[in-house]
């Protein structure tokens, strides 16, 4: 079995309604570390790319944190903010950051377990871990673009950076 | 184990095909293009780096291979300056010897390392390290990353034949047949 086979049989797809361009991108208010919270809309005014993810600690090489935080400064060049998010508790995502070297925040969605993810349509129930998804929100808290990767493949960073190039152009215009 | 490469709905595509400015071997007529984006602290590079010296033999002429550079610098804490003493022993007309060297000592990248490398090559070791440590190569090597970056490179090695992304295993022989099919 490849590593997809393996991810897939943890984690049957379920059903599915994924916010899309054009919805009201729910606000939320999660911790960020055991004793800070954010809110989504504390981001309002800058576009925001909101990375739901499975579970921190999967492995280093295709790991989707580590890469979207070496691209950590282009994604502020184009005016973003950048925030993982997965249903590990803070303490776990303070280890996981520290041992990653990640400098954005990691939400824990935790309690009530998933509900954020259910909000954007991203949470596999029976699984009890969230889509590996992406949502780019612009910055009136519109979802301007969403792509759910299957679950063991790292989506990359190309639909986020195409997806920013053309807040921005937007923007000037 | 080799990891999943690339989503399936999505055909990654290289956008910017390789050019004058990368390293090559091979000329770039020659009707198949490898291009690997790579990080010289990575074991699956590591991996990978027999595998196309085994192909280049293979395909002689009829191969040209490209690398950049895709450094994942936040977990390989010795990738960036790898990368620069690449770039840095390319500035003196050694990238390809320099990339051997690394990938064929990848437990061994610390600074001094790197300069008893150079000094193997015959290379102006003070001008190296000096490149080496002020991060002379740095946007270029960053060129690299974000051109890997646009086109769906989500971790190393990726490569790409005839500028589409290879999903199959890391062993010559898969990627002879798909080389092979490429040519034709």
């Amino acid at each position: 079995m490849n590593k997809q086979e393996i991810y897939e049989n943890m984690y049957p797809a379920g059903r599915r309604a994924v916010l899309s361009r054009g919805d009201a991108a729910p606000d939320f208010n999660l911790r960020s570390t055991p004793d800070q919270w954010l809110k989504l809309s504390d981001f309002r005014g800058q576009p925001v790319v909101l990375a739901f993810y499975p579970a921190d600690w999967s492995p280093v090489c295709g790991d989707q944190m580590t890469l979207y935080n070496e691209i950590l400064s282009e994604f502020h060049a184009l005016g973003a903010a950048l925030i993982g998010i997965s249903v590990d508790g803070a303490w776990c995502h303070a280890a996981f950051a520290k041992d990653r070297k990640l400098h954005f925040p990691l939400l824990s969605d935790f309690e009530p377990k998933g509900d954020v993810a259910r909000l954007y349509g991203v949470y596999r129930n029976g699984d009890g871990v969230s889509e590996r998804a992406l949502f780019v929100i612009d910055s009136e808290g519109i979802v301007y673009w969403s792509y759910v990767s299957p679950i063991g493949v790292n989506p990359g960073a190309d639909g986020i950076i195409s997806a920013l190039e053309d807040l921005q152009k937007r923007k000037a215009a | 184990m080799i990891r999943p490469l690339g989503a399936e709905n999505r055909r990654a595509i290289l956008t910017f095909p390789i050019a004058g400015r990368d390293h090559i071997q091979g000329s770039t007529d020659a009707p198949i293009k490898l291009l690997e984006y790579g990080d010289f602290e990575c074991p699956y590079c590591g991996r990978a780096y027999p595998v196309v010296k085994a192909i280049q033999r293979e395909l002689g002429d009829n191969l040209c291979f490209g690398f950049r550079h895709f450094p994942i610098t936040t977990v390989h804490d010795h990738a960036e300056h790898a990368a620069e003493a690449a770039e840095a022993a390319g500035a003196q007309g050694k990238f390809w010897e320099m990339h051997a060297l690394l990938f064929e000592n990848q437990d061994a990248l610390e600074d001094e390392d790197l300069a008893r490398y150079a000094e193997i090559l015959g290379l102006n070791v003070r001008q190296f390290m000096a490149e080496i440590l002020s991060g002379a190569h740095y946007e270029r090597i960053r060129e690299d990353f974000m051109a890997g970056v646009r086109a769906g490179v989500n971790g190393t090695p990726t490569f790409f034949i005839n500028g589409e992304r290879y999903e199959g295993v890391l062993d010559p022989q898969s990627l002879l047949a798909v080389l092979t099919r490429a040519a034709a």
